[in-house]
């Protein structure tokens, strides 16, 4: 890129830099929702007039007849496409009267958000007061629409193409195994279609033609049907005018580069002029023809959170995806379970209840489970018709699953070995193939290999092998009998990449992965990129020499290692999935690139880690693994309370906690998990009131580069992931660096690293503790390159071969501030708290001249509506109550009026705050806090949780609490629940001086 | 992954063994013959019989799931007698096909435990007559005219070389009377019917066994009778003129071959079968010109007569696939239309 700006995608932002740079254009259908509501902002405000900054692609006027419910239905009503019936509504009455015409159940969509976000569906009044009032609150235009419900009809998407010279192309069409009601993104998607005739697919196709002329897009669009089970009769639900999640998975689905391509055609060119990426030979101008079958499913991670109810719907609340791709369907989707990463294949479904009517319920009310129901529901002897019944799902999806069940059993019964073959085509692993013989996952690979039984190597090339591909993007099947590719020698390396994004593993990963094939490449490497996220750059057919869009299981990279036989095997710039894999490689031959397996143990197992540490003279928190209750106990009381609990087995809900006492302790590892020999729990002391610092680096063996030395923001018991991090430190004194630079270099080199590292320590009174060594690369390592200007991939790639690499350290000139994004509201009920399981779904990060520069730019990035003086500010405090007094004075200084609770407001009273007494929403009197943040009359809510896991004895406080929180997170007003970054907020806009707008690449010239 | 109900029974197919490069068939079933549109023709198939000697495929689905279906692609098939195979790799196939071109083919069921002695087939499979060198057109046409009304003064005659159904319906549609007759009608019966228009219609194999069309189609050419030709009816309208037709390698087969029109430069996707093609030197000394091009190998789409109401195209207009050049029936009519006027 010629500039980078790591600002707040906000129309204020987006004209400071428009002013600066004073682009000729600006296209506003890359960047999701988001991209495409500033854009239509700045259009309004006559920003972009004002600087003469043309809209390239798709005209600001097309955007908004998508987006404005009236214009949309008129365009399309006049062009005869069939839409729902359907009306908006600006306020609650309205809404009512609409549903009321229309007739219960009703679909509430909201207008201008992102991922469904707000909507619902509505059975009666009640459901429609509560999704109406949240929705109007979260419109940017305070409009919500109130539809016909087509619940069960199927669900069909085109990803559609025009030019300027109205050349129109379909890319992809999409059926969803999950009828209508289930979100899209919520949805498992199935590519092409399978269950259209040739009449169907054409006439929704011809309709995506009408549609797209009508809107006038330029560029590409997503079209999202609705088709009677029953008929031909078809709905247009919505149109996407901008590049999508879906279209995303249309181009890794075909193999199309759409967001190339569209890119292209905002430019002016035409499809005609632009050429097929894959064959080189071919126009841009055609419709992609898949030999192959894709499943996505999405990917959720609801254990993260306390009280969120795990049902699935209307609205996104998924935080990843995966892609499985096979010759059949059953292949496909074997594969896709597999690299949810859940712990569980698509026929493991043993500790699912078996009881019908919970059958039938899940099946009815679907959530993160329903795939696993269904299977259940086949096992324990429901017919497919009774399941579509309940689910709405196809026949033809259930039959195949179905299959699937059948010869699980069969073998199971038979013991046959015959059938191997078969349950390869169909997608199962060795270790279920195993499981029904009774053999080792080994076992298994050792006998098919004999047999033969080896997967095929296929290209995913848009012309079904009608035109020969110059690219590989590749995948295995046994659905084939030969190797579209030859396997010619060169010094090949492969790369394992990041997998499903999970909570805890996003695209910093991805990140690292890309940078770090790329950095191989340069050095005269070919890169083997194996991935099989289609929301990643790892997974663009044409960043590596090779990649293969598959599992990241020990099974199928041993597959791929057969075929290529590389030099080695990277599994360290990935994050954990592939880390996971490291010692079963090794044990299998493969060469690991970097730190040796043995090492990577010696770090990863705590009591080889615990000794190596007290080797080293190094402070830790006192730990024991421990097996039973009193165990627990008498450990816990010997270093004192509170102490950290990382149980080995997980019931329900979170891995970690944190006990304060001994009946909490009691009741988390009764309530959520167990405690025996084969499933110790470990116990630390928790450390309190520290400083939480972490290092990035990277290690060659003998020489260490420090990255950075970070600072959270928050104290230590927050996870690393959810904390805000500042670069450079902030608290931590030039003495106490020294020492963890010192420690750093001690630890990386008696670990003898070969790669990129990251070292967690707390700072205490002076004293430093070590937390833990990760021998991969982090999640904080793009942030890290982007603030100190040297990119740690690059140098990794050095150190891994043992090159030189620089040493020292680069200590920056600015501020580099990190900030979590959250998405508590999308779940349902999710408590907006945070502790030592990361919930966060996402990040952002600003440079700035000055730390509040810095940091208020993140808050503001991560979607904050920043207070300002003469705001309302809800107060109410669990703990922390004398150090927040100062907090609120000066906020009651710099001109906030302030509201609370009954007992925060009398402490506040006796300690010289005035403030307003609001009621709390369990007392039905008013002026009740429900009403105040329902209409958005407090504009920041700061409370301060009180701890205890001990329900019982104060349900009524945190459930107040709870519900303060939760309104707050619903209606949008910004809310903070650490005291450290009440403190460093109020601290940020009492000294905060306007908002430096400089490039990053400004920042790095500058070091 | 759409349309093989209509391609098994496109007469275009004759004698052909036919495999499909998506690897899931048989997914929606086949939809029932009485599914039709006003005029009775029905909407899933285009003629009255599967036509292709033999279909092989990845997987075959046995259990359809259609609101539509009355059986499975494997009943249909079994109750026509045509053999199928399932559970090859037909992206191998396709390659091979890329690379060596259309080759002859044997479809054999071998007893459990059988020996199988491949290369006694391979020779077996040499010896085939090889159905390019046979009149297929001969087979799939219609032994004499058949009338179809939707109750308009305009009168299309359609030569009838292995008409679809798409076709018919499409003129229907429109609001024209067709007539459909055997491929090697007279002119003079031709002329008979006073035609307002006539339509060559697409059909199996090479173009230069049907030597008494091209004659026909020679001295029609010189009328003033708007015209029109589909696939096969292209290439003979090519002939007619003078000019001549080659064989492809590999041809053209399925629903994304991109078609410029050389006069606009819009591009339209479109549905194609044919093994032939129109050679683009020997349209020189006609009187016919190129009107469309493949995007991809740049080969011949379609022609027009330079100056009269005289076309063609290579590929289907009427589907099944790609339905955006159906626009091409319109001009038609409008042609007709006018001449009349």
């Amino acid at each position: 890129m010629d500039s980078v700006y790591l600002l707040p995608i906000t129309p204020e932002f987006v004209e400071k830099i428009i002013e600066k740079e004073r682009p000729n254009g600006i296209l506003l259908g890359f960047g999701g929702q988001t991209a495409l509501n500033c854009g239509v902002e700045l259009a309004e405000k006559g920003i972009l007039e004002k600087y003469g900054v043309k809209v390239l692609g798709t005209s600001v006027e097309a955007i908004e007849t998508c987006s404005n419910r009236d214009k949309f239905r008129e365009t399309l009503l006049k062009n005869n496409v069939s839409i729902p019936i359907s009306e908006k509504a600006t306020s609650l009455e309205e809404a009512k009267k609409v549903a009321d015409r229309i007739g219960y159940p009703v679909m509430v969509r909201v207008a201008y958000t992102l991922g469904g976000e707000g909507s619902g569906v509505a059975r009666d009044d009640t459901e429609l007061e509560e999704i109406v009032s949240r929705g109007l609150s979260r419109s940017r235009i305070r409009q919500v629409l109130v539809e016909e419900y087509l619940g069960k009809w199927k669900e069909i998407e085109y990803e559609v193409m025009r030019d300027k010279d109205d050349n129109c192309i379909i890319v992809c069409n999409m059926e969803n195994f999950d009828p209508m009601g289930i979100h899209t993104g919520e949805s498992i998607v199935v590519a092409p279609s399978q269950t259209l005739t040739n009449r169907e697919y054409h006439i929704l196709r011809m309709v995506s033609f009408k549609v797209i002329r009508a809107l006038g897009i330029i560029g590409e669009c997503n079209i999202q049907f609705a088709l009677n089970p029953e008929s031909e009769e078809y709905s247009v639900i919505e149109v996407n005018p901008r590049l999508s999640r879906s279209s995303a998975l249309a181009s890794k689905a075909t193999g199309y580069p759409i967001a190339y391509i569209a890119a292209k055609l905002a430019l002016g060119y035409t499809l005609p002029e632009l050429m097929n990426k894959v064959t080189q030979v071919t126009t841009a101008c055609f419709e992609p023809a898949l030999d192959y079958c894709v499943v996505k499913i999405p990917r959720w991670d609801f254990r993260k959170f306390r009280r969120v109810k795990r049902r699935i719907g209307t609205q996104m609340q998924s935080v990843g995806e995966v892609m499985g791709i096979g010759r059949c369907f059953e292949e496909a989707l074997q594969k896709a379970v597999r690299m949810l990463n859940v712990g569980r294949e698509l026929t493991d479904v043993e500790d699912l209840s078996f009881d019908f009517r919970k059958i039938k319920y899940e099946l009815e009310n679907p959530s993160d489970l329903r795939i696993f129901y269904v299977v259940k529901a086949l096992k324990e002897g429901m017919t497919v018709d009774q399941i579509h019944r309940l689910t709405g799902i196809d026949e033809w999806f259930l039959d195949r699953i179905k299959d699937i069940v059948d010869l699980e059993e069969e073998i199971t019964k038979k013991k046959s070995y015959e059938l191997i073959k078969d349950a390869k085509v169909m997608g199962f692993s060795d270790k279920k193939i195993g499981e029904m013989l009774g053999k080792t996952e080994s076992e298994i690979r050792e006998m098919r290999k004999k047999l033969n039984i080896i997967p095929a190597v296929k290209q995913i090339d848009t012309m079904a092998a009608e035109w020969p591909a110059k690219t590989n993007y590749l995948y295995l099947t046994y659905g084939g009998q030969e190797d579209d590719i030859d396997f010619k020698k060169k010094s090949r390396v492969i790369v394992l990449g990041s997998g499903t994004y999970c909570i805890g593993s996003s695209v910093e990963f991805d990140w690292c992965c890309v940078n770090y094939a790329l950095s191989l490449k340069d050095k005269g490497f070919e890169a083997i990129m194996i991935n099989y996220n289609p929301e990643t750059v790892s997974t663009d057919f044409d960043v590596m020499d090779k990649l293969y869009f598959e599992e990241l299981t020990l099974e199928r990279v041993l597959d791929i290692v057969d075929k290529e036989r590389p030099d080695s095997v990277v599994i360290s710039v990935g994050g954990q999935i592939p880390n996971n894999l490291a010692v079963k490689l090794s044990k299998n031959g493969v060469k690991i690139l970097g730190t040796d397996a043995e090492d990577i143990d010696r770090a990863e197992d705590r009591a080889k880690f615990s000794s190596l540490l007290d080797s080293l003279k190094l402070k830790q928190s006192p730990w024991s693994k421990l097996e039973t209750i009193e165990q627990a106990k008498d450990f816990s009381e010997k270093i004192g309370y509170p102490v950290l609990i990382r149980p080995s087995y997980v019931l329900s809900g979170a891995a970690m906690n944190v006990a304060f006492n001994e009946k909490d302790l009691e009741d988390y590892i009764e309530k959520a998990t167990y405690i025996s020999k084969e499933h110790p729990v470990v116990i630390s002391k928790f450390i309190e009131n520290g400083r939480e610092v972490e290092v990035d680096g990277v290690c060659n063996g003998k020489d260490v580069f420090i990255g950075a030395i970070i600072e959270h923001i928050e104290n230590a018991g927050i996870h690393s992931g959810d904390a805000t991090m500042s670069i450079p430190t902030l608290t931590i004194s030039e003495e106490i660096k020294k020492k963890i630079r010192e420690y750093t270099k001690k630890i990386a080199t008696s670990l003898r690293i070969k790669g990129p590292f990251n070292i967690q320590y707390i700072v205490k009174n002076s004293e430093i503790y070590v937390i833990e060594c990760n021998l991969r690369a982090s999640r904080s390592m793009p942030f890290v390159s982007k603030v100190i200007g040297k990119n740690l991939m690059e140098i990794s790639v050095d150190a891994m071969l043992g090159e030189k690499i620089p040493t020292g350290e680069i200590i920056p000139n600015h501020y580099g501030i990190k900030v979590p994004q959250f998405s508590f509201m999308r779940l349902y009920g999710a408590d907006p708290t945070l502790g030592v399981e990361m919930v966060s779904t996402g990040e952002v990060a600003c440079l700035g001249k000055t730390f509040s520069d810095a940091f208020l730019k993140s808050l503001i990035a991560s979607g904050i509506d920043l207070p300002k003086a003469g705001n309302s500010v809800l107060v109410t405090i669990g703990r922390n109550k004398k150090e927040i007094i100062p907090i609120i004075k000066k906020l009651v200084d710099l001109g906030f009026f302030i509201y609370s609770t009954e007992h925060t407001g009398e402490f506040l009273e006796e300690n010289g705050i005035s403030n307003k007494k609001l009621y709390k929403v369990s007392e039905s009197k008013k002026p009740n806090i429900r009403d105040y943040l329902v209409n958005k009359k407090i504009d920041l809510v700061i409370n301060i949780p009180t701890i205890t896991h001990n329900i019982d004895e104060s349900e009524k406080i945190l459930e107040d609490e709870y519900r303060i929180r939760r309104l707050a997170i619903e209606f949008g007003i910004p809310i903070f629940t650490s005291l450290e970054m009440i403190i460093t907020f109020v601290d940020a806009i009492s000294c905060n001086d306007g908002f430096s707008i400089k490039s990053l690449n400004e920042f790095q010239e500058g070091l | 992954m759409v349309g093989y109900t209509e391609a098994l029974t496109d007469p275009s197919y004759s004698g052909q063994i036919l495999t499909q490069t998506y690897p899931l068939v048989g997914n929606y079933g086949v939809p029932p013959y009485s599914l039709t549109d006003e005029f009775g023709m029905p909407l899933h198939f285009e003629s009255n019989r599967i036509q292709v000697k033999g279909y092989v495929v990845s997987r075959l689905s046995r259990t359809p799931s259609h609101w539509s279906v009355k059986k499975s692609l494997h009943e249909w098939m079994f109750e026509n007698k045509i053999p199928g195979i399932e559970s090859i790799d037909t992206r191998f196939l396709t390659k091979k096909l890329r690379m060596k071109g259309v080759m002859l083919g044997i479809l054999k069921v071998f007893e459990e435990d059988e020996r199988v002695d491949l290369k006694e087939y391979e020779e077996k499979a040499k010896g085939i007559p090889n159905p390019n060198e046979t009149n297929l057109v001969e087979n799939v046409t219609i032994d004499s005219p058949i009338g179809y009304e939707s109750g308009n003064s305009l009168r299309v005659v359609v030569i009838d070389c292995g008409v679809k159904f798409g076709i018919l319906r499409n003129l229907l549609k429109r609001k024209v009377d067709v007539i459909r007759v055997p491929f090697e009608t007279s002119l003079k019966e031709i002329l008979s019917l006073e035609p307002d228009g006539v339509l060559i219609s697409n059909g199996p194999g090479d173009p230069k066994m049907c030597r008494k069309t091209i004659k026909t189609l020679g001295a029609l050419i010189e009328m003033d009778i708007a015209t029109m030709g589909i696939c096969l009816g292209n290439q003979l309208l090519a002939l007619a003129a003078g000019g001549d037709t080659y064989k492809l390698k590999f041809g053209h087969r399925g629903q994304n071959h991109p078609c410029i029109d050389l006069r606009t430069k819009k591009c339209y996707m479109t549905s194609q079968n044919h093994g032939y093609a129109v050679e683009p030197k020997s349209l020189e000394k006609t009187k016919f010109e190129v009107s469309f091009i493949n995007a991809n190998d740049k080969t011949i789409e379609g022609i027009k007569h330079r100056n009269k109401s005289i076309c063609g195209v290579q590929w289907h207009p009427e589907g099944p696939g790609p339905l955006e050049t159906e626009f091409l029936f319109d001009q038609f009519l409008e042609v007709i239309k006018n001449t009349n006027r």
